[in-house]
């Protein structure tokens, strides 16, 4: 029997279920190799769990998804989220630090029938997620590596150096050293093929905070190439605002 | 799910509606072969993002706009820096226009593309995905896939990535794309240009329900071009003004019974904007054979069957392939690659045509180049409220059909205006009672 294969949206663009069916070349094989069980943005068909596989872009924003995700857990053999919201809570998480109520009154008329929740969080907030894609977008590259290994019972080839080392392995200049541009590429997560300093700008870090990221004296060697406290708080305060690592030097230059 | 009641009611509803960018469900009540409740509800979140711009740098605009949807993310990119050029004052040289139209090409053709072959045609067929259809014409389905990427090869070599490009920046682009590359992608534009041209006429033989609706069309138009990123917004009832008289016309309101923003002209009525609109209000700006494909695959000028949005779009791929192959062919490195000039507290305007219609910004500046305020309103915002009349239509027109195949019609029409729900960053759940 084939795998059955799930694709969930909750808070986000559909940005990273569209890389999926962005994968033109491979699009009809896996089609093919799995049975597509779940794809709201694909087919109107729609079969009950349980699922192999279940992807799970978007972050965890209203009651209503902390009630689904948990259906979608026990529904699913194996979890990955995919990208900055489900991984990190996406751009949306900003409002986790400000006065909810006074945000919505400044894009609602009548805010009070609004419902969301204060925060916007990560899945892995709320149930057991067996593997993460990074990103905002993922790397389709990484999307076919994940389930291809996933589905063989094998982990996925995915990198967890940094940005900087793909800059090394890839023989980009560095930006931060060249041109003083400030670049979250020594503090981030690699896997997008460093393309921000590909073309001359820093990373603004959406595959979010490497493990044991030295974010410290990465603020340190900005602040002496001249980055105000809003340029620091705001290259912080980007796609994966609250991730732990990043939540922590944005409030620090906050005000 | 449909049901009907002894005395003849029937409600139609589905609740998680499919092949659309975003999440939205419907539910429809008629009596007698009337419509007496109509939803058309959007259970996205809310992700505050003209909120959560404030405070920030004029320069975040776009990178951060650009996430609103992952399906359009050069309209947010480009709107945001049209606006904020229009803010503080900076001027575009044309070889950076003509890089801006060329990338948007690429976003319009994977946008097209992915809806006309893989979301909607299946509903043309009695099909339930692309799956099924690639399993009765699959060389229609590979060659909507070769298109596709061919539109996102061109964001990709451009922008860096096609969803959420990282290479464009207000006032230009951080690094000018190398000549060899864009005039690399030459023969790939126009294999996919005969492609679709080959697409359209697969197209053209589906059987269009017949539903004809009183637009109001409202679109840009240019002094030459078919619109993409430049031109004035006219009306098909004469209105002609610039883009930053957009508030003086049209609103948005929040509905009594709804959480919803949505847009009407200032005096209340609904609009269409999308390429429907745009075709209808352009098409003398189209390339007399690409007009004479549209014609001839039964799409004219003053058309108002809302199916025929398909045909719409697919002649826009066309145009979008001709387009790019030309400026592809043109294209010389920018330099500098992007302006820059003194900043100034200021207000700016910006309005282009994303896939689904006008997107339009406005930004109130600091003189600390620091976002004051932010608003924003998508294309499926302003066709929210039409796209409920269309439903309305739809039922009263086929009410003698059964119910699974009015609720798949029903499906039909609001896939018709490829509806990206996403963007519609704040209208959340539409309630409309109606006696």
């Amino acid at each position: 029997m084939k795998p059955r294969l799930a694709v969930w949206k909750f808070s986000s663009c559909d940005g990273c279920q569209l890389t999926l069916l962005d994968c033109e070349d491979e699009l009809l094989d896996i089609a093919e190799a799995v049975e597509i069980a779940y794809f709201l943005e694909a087919t109107r068909t729609t079969r009950a769990g349980p699922y192999d596989v279940s992807l799970v872009e978007g972050s965890i924003s209203t009651a209503d998804e902390m009630e689904r995700i948990q259906q979608i857990r026990r529904d699913s053999r194996i979890l990955i989220t995919i990208g900055a919201c489900a991984t990190a809570g996406g751009i949306q998480a900003l409002r986790n630090s400000r006065d909810h109520d006074a945000l919505r009154a400044s894009v609602y008329p009548s805010p009070q029938f609004i419902e969301a929740l204060a925060t916007s969080t990560p899945i892995a907030d709320h149930v057991t997620v067996d593997f993460e894609l990074r990103g905002c977008p993922i790397d389709k590259g990484q999307l076919l590596e994940a389930i291809t290994a996933l589905l063989k019972g094998r982990k996925p080839a995915i990198p967890d150096y940094s940005q900087c080392t793909e800059c090394k392995l890839a023989g980009t200049a560095c930006v931060m050293v060249t041109k003083g541009i400030p670049c979250l590429g020594p503090v981030t997560q690699g896997g997008c093929g460093n393309l921000c300093p590909q073309v001359g700008r820093g990373c603004y870090g959406c595959f979010g905070p490497k493990e044991n990221a030295n974010t410290g004296a990465l603020v340190a060697e900005m602040a002496a190439l001249g980055a105000d406290r809003r340029t620091i708080r705001d290259l912080f305060g980007g796609f994966t605002a609250s991730a732990p690592a990043f939540a922590a030097e944005r409030e620090r230059h906050d005000g | 799910m449909t049901d009907k009641a002894a005395d003849g009611t029937r409600t139609i509803q589905v609740e998680a509606l499919a092949r659309v960018e975003g999440e939205g469900r419907f539910k429809v009540r008629v009596e007698g072969g009337k419509v007496v409740r109509s939803e058309f509800s959007i259970f996205e979140p809310p992700r505050y993002f003209e909120g959560l711009l404030r405070g920030r740098s004029f320069e975040d605009a776009p990178d951060v706009t650009s996430r609103i949807c992952g399906i359009c993310p050069i309209a947010y990119i480009m709107g945001a820096s049209k606006a904020m050029e229009d803010a503080l004052g900076w001027e575009i040289p044309q070889p950076i226009a003509d890089l801006r139209r060329l990338i948007y090409c690429g976003e319009w053709i994977q946008s097209h593309v992915l809806h006309t072959h893989l979301l909607h045609a299946p509903d043309f067929l009695g099909l339930q995905d692309s799956m099924e259809l690639a399993q009765s014409n699959r060389s229609l389905v590979e060659n909507g896939l070769q298109a596709k990427k061919a539109g996102n090869r061109l964001m990709e070599v451009i922008g860096g990535r096609s969803v959420h490009p990282v290479n464009t920046r207000v006032g230009g682009f951080y690094r000018a794309p190398e000549q060899e590359a864009i005039h690399g992608l030459v023969p790939e534009l126009e294999a996919a240009e005969a492609m679709s041209i080959a697409a359209l006429d697969a197209f053209s033989g589906f059987d269009f329900p017949d539903l004809e609706v009183d637009y109001l069309f409202v679109a840009l138009r240019h002094i030459s071009d078919y619109p993409i990123t430049e031109g004035r917004i006219v009306s098909s009832e004469g209105l002609d003004i610039g883009v930053a008289d957009f508030p003086d016309h049209f609103e948005e309101h929040q509905v009594a019974h709804s959480n919803a923003l949505q847009g009407a002209t200032i005096d209340g009525r609904p609009y269409l904007v999308g390429p429907l609109a745009r075709f209808n209000l352009n098409a003398d700006r189209l390339p007399p054979d690409i007009l004479a494909l549209a014609e001839r695959a039964g799409l004219a000028p003053g058309c108002r069957n809302p199916f025929k949005s398909l045909l719409a779009r697919q002649v826009e791929t066309i145009y979008a392939f001709r387009e790019a192959a030309r400026l592809a062919k043109a294209y010389q490195p920018p330099e500098p690659s992007f302006v820059e000039a003194p900043l100034r507290a200021g207000t700016g305007h910006g309005i282009t045509e994303a896939p689904r219609g006008i997107c339009y910004h406005r930004y109130e500046v600091a003189e600390d180049g620091a976002i004051v305020s932010a608003t924003i309103v998508p294309p499926t915002s302003q066709n929210q409220r039409q796209i409920e009349l269309d439903l309305i239509g739809t039922v009263e027109r086929f009410h003698n059909l059964d119910d699974d195949d009015l609720q798949w019609r029903c499906e039909q029409t609001i896939r018709n205006y490829d509806p990206c729900i996403s963007c519609a960053t704040h209208f959340l759940k539409l309630d409309v009672e109606r006696g």
